[in-house]
């Protein structure tokens, strides 16, 4: 599973990044991670409020950190 | 007895909470809350403590409120208007969001992207670090509400000002390419159920919390030192009410200063028990919070220098006009 963080390097996006690994982890599926901090790069998926999270190309979450529960579920 | 007098002095600037902590101060410390020491140690527990409350508690008010507002619905709100209307509800919607540069910077991105005029898009971007329903609430619990109020309404005022000013000016041409490149998609947030709006709430708190506390700690102290140990003859000397350059000079020494609202806002209100006009710690408090180095850094990577250079010149001179207005005046407020 290909999954993006998109974020310019604030806490949130750290806490994104480890709470989905959490839930990848315990789910126990092989993911992929990239930070994306770039802003142009951001932009070209649409998002206006970060961290967002992109899995397999679609934006599924932004502006907030889901709570590990609500990761696993989208993650599955 | 008048409820509101009541509910200003209870809950906003929290006497209870001040009786107590004279309370400790007497008879824990065994110190004299009328002596130097004594003072200071009241005065930083106190403040401490009620702008931690506050604190918590408007941010996450104001957060609830901002989690039916993100940042692609306010887009899309704000399309669908033209002319002075967009920029007063730009001004206005300003205030309801964010409360940190990193996270109005994208929001710039994405108006400019969708092709919002760039007064409405500015005038967004001056009321934002300005005016925000926390700040508001916090000087009505150190001032007064006349005092919130007219802030509200001059901070708005210098928004919609400054977004025409820029629109006039042409410049178009200074805002980066590659924010206008690859047009955005318009995407619909997703609906959050009310637990999802609770956590986005205390997750805000948490976070603001971690941000701001060491320059409320900072604030606070500098506040107390001012309260307490330098002489009013020092303050005033340099920014007494008949000093007419001490808006210009706190205005200027506020620009590289940075630090949130909650840290600025005791200053300040020490500032004014010393004899420093309102409008003078006003403007101080305004150029610390709305123009900062890191804000401008992250302003740097999407316009280029003229209308940087503007942006912060209009903003500089605004907050020196609402300072010499607010020392003019100030009569009518305290």
């Amino acid at each position: 599973m290909d999954i993006k963080i998109l974020g310019t390097g604030c806490t949130k996006c750290k806490k994104l990044l480890e709470t989905s690994e959490q839930a990848a982890k315990e789910m126990g599926i092989q993911i992929n991670v990239e930070k994306v901090t770039d802003m142009e790069k951001i932009l070209s998926y649409s998002v206006m409020s970060t961290p967002a999270l992109v899995v397999n190309g679609v934006v599924k979450v932004m502006g907030r950190v889901p709570s590990l529960d609500e990761l696993k579920k989208i993650l599955s | 007895m008048d409820i509101f007098s009541w509910l200003n002095s209870q809950l906003l600037r929290m006497d209870w909470l001040s009786s107590l902590v004279r309370q400790l101060v007497e008879k824990v410390f065994h110190l004299n809350t009328t002596s130097r020491l004594g003072a200071s140690i009241h005065f930083f527990i106190y403040d401490v403590i009620k702008i931690f409350i506050l604190l918590s508690v408007l941010i996450f008010s104001v957060s609830w409120v901002q989690s039916y507002f993100p940042p692609e619905r306010t887009k899309r709100i704000l399309g669908r208007m033209t002319g002075f209307k967009a920029k007063i509800v730009g001004a206005l919607m300003g205030t309801i969001t964010p409360f940190c540069s990193c996270s109005s910077i994208p929001l710039f991105i994405g108006f400019t992207n969708a092709g919002f005029p760039i007064g409405v898009t500015f005038t967004f971007l001056i009321s934002s670090p300005l005016v925000d329903l926390a700040s508001v609430i916090l000087l009505a619990s150190i001032f007064n509400w006349q005092i919130a109020i007219a802030y509200v309404v001059t901070g708005v005022v210098l928004a919609v000002i400054g977004g025409t000013i820029i629109s006039k000016a042409k410049m178009e041409k200074y805002i980066e390419s590659f924010v206008l490149k690859n047009k955005m998609a318009d995407i619909e947030p997703d609906k959050l159920s009310r637990k999802e709006r609770i956590r986005f709430s205390t997750d805000q708190v948490k976070d603001v919390f971690q941000r701001v506390w060491v320059y409320v700690f900072i604030g606070v102290g500098i506040g107390a030192a001012i309260h307490n140990w330098i002489p009013e003859e020092v303050i005033t000397s340099m920014a007494g009410k008949d000093k007419w350059w001490s808006v210009i000079v706190a205005t200027l020494m506020g620009i590289p200063m940075y630090a949130d609202i909650f840290g600025t806002l005791p200053i300040a209100e020490a500032l004014v028990k010393k004899g420093v006009g309102l409008g003078t710690a006003l403007a101080f408090m305004m150029s610390v919070t709305a123009l900062s180095l890191p804000s401008m850094i992250m302003l740097k990577k999407v316009v280029k220098t003229p209308l940087l250079v503007l942006f912060a010149g209009i903003v500089t001179f605004g907050i020196i006009i609402i300072g010499y207005v607010f020392n003019t005046f100030d009569y009518l407020f305290i």
